[in-house]
């Protein structure tokens, strides 16, 4: 008895002392993430609850049957069905182009090839509304012989040209800090470039490719203004279709039960990313390759890396040589107009009023999404000691990626219906389309954030604290220097995105307070030589101003930008 | 390898080394760390572009690429592919030679084997301790049967026991196979055990060459004396003096290196000095001396010995631990 008896009072006494600091750690997880969590509940779960629950009690009582009924409609089948195809088809073409132009722009040593890096990021940025009107530019006018204007070959295009820079980004940063010893072992041992390359290096960045093809088959899937400029209403996706559905046909049942499937389609893509995100291990030391000079045998991926420069070159090429083009002659007609408010009273304000405007807001949503995404990044990546910490930390983690995959239609939609009456009644406010710009980025934000923060060895804290500096001071020394250029960057990237956010903020801008993107979509509706002209015109305003901050952003040389 | 050049952004990592490997020698290149030891091995890999020319058996090795070279390279850590098992790693090279699945299997058994890792074949790297993976790498790099085998410091991330035990394996493993090796590391105890020859560098030149015990008993210079385990560098009179005690013909005056084992406590020794301290080993008593008309030596006694601090002693120098200079 008492042999038992003296380690059980040894385990209670162990667990008393523990319990304390436990509880307070939880306690400052909790203050941490309390604020982002209280954000992104009020502006994003409440928002799609409320969207969703009018579909299933159109009158006040519950309709399951009826959500599930929609599933069985033959429109809905085909319409997914074009989804699915047309998302693997673009996922597949994005790879394919995306991974020798990765190899290239990350591992040989080019002249400009920041540059060019930079410039390939900078249609990921892009509103999908300009992405849209440069490849109509582009195929109407010098490529029109091509028979593929309103086909699904155009809209794949266009997803292409949006995606190709997460998987540049996403696998160019694994390959860039690859080890390449076991490539140089392999070849020791006496495997030619190909079969390293097959057995060696693809096998390790397996994770980067995977995740990588996740997150660009989610964007496809998701994608609303790339498919609703190319593909009209001929062509629909699910996205575009929950868009007809609730402002066209008002079936809010339909909406809301093409809103849930995505919802888990997209929650079973961000599992997997998140599951195959490779895991840094801090401690590890590799001796990642210095990129090297082109040698002939690299010709294949150089050839496809100018095929891509070209193809990404083309539709902006042609919107700006359409913007400076008027009656067949040059001139910079477009871009006063740009001063006015079209004709036929297209718009409200002049869209340099809109231009300022867009800059205000992107400004506000930085700030708010910067602040956010810092609380949740520190709450995600301290370190833990328990099991449920840890599981608490990555549900939350993966809680905050949700933004990323869910339709903006569905969230401004929700925006609309939920946030116009107590508890928050914020219809007029001025801070709802910020809000809603820094729901979109926050995702990006939190990526680039964590593996910066999640990349500092603890121990440099251990050594700070057994040297007497206290966490204020730790926080000085040991994160501030690694991490001030992630939020720099962070911060560049977010305000670009909220710069050319549209999906969200068309439903939520109203006419005197549109912002750019809005007000290019509103010019193109309005049908006249000088709105479409000015539309060219403000698309080129917006494409170099966000092309100008990825250029500045790309400068800070963080390697997880961009990696989602 | 003839004059052989390797250089870094215009920075030179190794500077005119000439070279020879006698077929089935292990040839250990000893340095300290950032003597270009490591480099001069990547080249010869075909790892690093090199000036100068690199040939075997007559054949220059420029412009052929390092898989194509039939060279083997063990790194410092392994490298042993983590995706894949410890058989499937022995394995890789001899799928690439096309080996039949059989045989394969067969040869992965007999590497495995010969290494002492009976039974490993489906353990994944990652479940296996340093010296394990250590001899995996091994056995993988003997699968590719080399003409040169290249090894990276391969001893030296394993702590002193074993890296003792693993140099005596490696040496019996070495010449059972009756490989021709080149060996780079630091430790003079690894390449003592392990070599034939042993080729010495600093700064990123070659300093000295030759069979093991050549080198051992007669260094090149002051510098490489105390590299390869020399306690001391006399000069002058000193030197002279010692050379006496120890009936060292000599004419003019000579550099000498000692040995810490030069200098023997001993009654009847014809060198006389005051302790200055002593320190016990395991082994045998270690001593620093003032010796009158030398300074300060290292001396041993036997454990049975105590002298303190202060006292008078007499000391015997052995003349098989001394090296006279050029």
């Amino acid at each position: 008895m008492e042999r038992r008896h003296l380690p059980l009072s040894a385990r209670v006494d162990g667990f008393g002392a523990r319990s304390p600091s436990l509880s307070r750690r939880l306690a400052a997880l909790i203050a941490l993430a309390a604020v982002p969590v209280a954000v992104l509940a009020i502006f994003f779960v409440l928002p799609l609850v409320g969207m969703v629950g009018r579909g299933f009690r159109p009158e006040g009582h519950w309709d399951v049957g009826g959500v599930l009924d929609v599933l069985k409609r033959p429109r809905v089948h085909r319409v997914l069905w074009f989804t699915v195809w047309s998302s693997t088809v673009a996922t597949a073409i994005t790879l394919l182009l995306g991974l020798p132009a990765a190899y290239v722009l990350h591992r040989l040593a080019l002249p400009l090839r920041r540059l060019v890096r930079a410039a390939l990021l900078v249609p990921f940025v892009l509103p999908t509304v300009v992405v849209g009107v440069a490849f109509r530019q582009l195929l109407t006018g010098p490529l029109s012989w091509l028979p593929i204007d309103g086909t699904p070959i155009a809209i794949i295009a266009g997803l292409v040209f949006f995606n190709v820079a997460v998987v540049i980004r996403a696998v160019g940063a694994a390959w860039e800090s690859l080890d390449a010893r076991p490539a140089e072992a392999a070849a020791a041992l006496g495997a030619g470039p190909w079969t390293v390359f097959r057995t060696v290096t693809l096998p390790a960045l397996r994770p980067a490719i995977v995740g990588a093809a996740s997150v660009v088959f989610l964007f496809c899937a998701t994608s609303f203004g790339v498919v609703l400029t190319l593909g009209g209403l001929r062509y629909a996706s699910v996205e575009t279709e929950i868009y007809l559905l609730t402002t066209d046909l008002l079936d809010l049942q339909g909406a809301a039960a093409l809103s849930l499937l995505q919802l888990a389609v997209v929650v079973a893509l961000l599992a997997i990313g998140a599951r195959l995100r490779p895991a840094r291990e801090a401690t590890v030391q590799r001796a990642p390759a210095r990129p090297r000079r082109p040698r002939l045998s690299d010709a294949p991926q150089l050839a496809v890396t100018a095929v891509l420069l070209v193809f990404v070159a083309a539709p902006l090429a042609a919107l700006l040589v359409g913007s400076l083009r008027v009656d067949g002659h040059w001139s910079l007609a477009n871009y006063r107009a740009l001063t006015s408010t079209g004709s036929q009273q297209a718009l409200v304000e002049p869209a340099t009023t809109a231009l300022d405007l867009s800059l205000r807001i992107a400004v506000d949503a930085t700030l708010l999404a910067l602040l956010l995404g810092l609380l949740v990044a520190l709450s995600v990546t301290r370190r833990t000691h328990s099991r449920a910490e840890r599981r608490a930390r990555g549900l939350l983690d993966a809680f905050f990626m949700l933004p990323l995959g869910v339709s903006a239609v569905t969230l401004g939609f929700g925006f609309l219906i939920t946030l116009d009456r107590p508890p928050v009644d914020l219809r007029d406010s001025p801070w709802l389309v910020p809000i809603a710009q820094a729901l979109v980025a926050l995702p990006l934000i939190v990526r680039t954030l964590v593996p910066a923060l999640g990349g500092i060895d603890d121990r440099q804290r251990q050594a700070a604290a057994s040297l007497g500096a206290g966490p204020l001071r730790r926080m000085l020394v040991v994160d501030v220097p690694v991490l001030w250029r992630p939020l720099l960057a962070s911060a560049g990237f977010a305000f670009a995105v909220s710069l050319g956010e549209f999906g969200a903020t068309s439903f939520l801008a109203r006419d005197e307070n549109a912002t750019l993107p809005v007000v290019i979509f509103r010019l193109i509706d309005h049908p006249g030589p000088m709105n479409y002209g000015m539309a060219l015109a403000a698309s080129c305003v917006l494409a170099a101003t966000t092309a100008i901050v990825m250029l500045v952003v790309e400068r800070l040389r963080v390697p997880s930008l961009g990696v989602l | 390898m003839r004059d052989v050049s390797v250089s870094y952004d215009g920075v030179p990592a190794v500077t005119g080394v000439d070279l020879d490997l006698p077929d089935g020698q292990v040839l250990a290149v000893l340095g300290p760390s950032g003597s270009g030891k490591s480099t001069l091995l990547r080249a010869i890999a075909g790892l690093e572009p090199a000036h100068g020319s690199i040939a075997w058996d007559g054949v220059s090795l420029e412009g052929v690429p390092t898989h194509k070279r039939g060279f083997a390279l063990m790194f410092q850590d392994g490298q042993l592919f983590g995706h894949l098992t410890v058989a499937a790693n022995v394995a890789y090279p001899l799928k690439l030679r096309r080996v039949a699945g059989a045989e394969r299997r067969r040869r992965v058994e007999e590497l495995l084997a010969l290494v002492g890792l009976e039974g490993y074949g489906r353990r994944l790297p990652l479940t296996l301790s340093g010296g394990e993976r250590q001899r995996v790498a091994l056995a993988r790099a003997l699968a590719v049967e080399p003409k040169l085998l290249l090894l990276d410091e391969p001893l030296s991330a394993l702590d002193t026991g074993l890296r003792e035990r693993l140099a005596g394996d490696l040496r019996r493993i070495l010449t059972a196979a009756g490989t021709t090796a080149l060996l780079v590391t630091h430790d003079q105890e690894e390449a003592f055990a392990v070599a034939d020859r042993l080729a010495v560098m600093r700064g990123g030149r070659l300093v000295q060459e030759g069979p093991v015990a050549d080198v051992w008993r007669a260094p090149a210079d002051p510098r490489t004396a105390l590299f390869l385990g020399y306690a001391r560098v006399l000069t002058g009179d000193a030197a002279a003096a010692v050379c006496t005690a120890a009936g060292l013909e000599t004419s003019g005056p000579v550099t000498l290196a000692v040995r810490r084992s030069a200098f023997v406590l001993a009654d009847d020794g014809p060198l006389s000095g005051v302790v200055v301290s002593a320190r016990a080993t395991p082994d045998q008593l270690r001593l620093v001396v003032d010796v009158d008309g030398v300074g300060e030596v290292d001396a041993v006694a036997s454990t049975g010995a105590h002298p303190g601090p202060g006292e008078h002693v007499r000391l015997r120098a052995e003349q098989t631990r001394l090296s006279l200079l050029p």
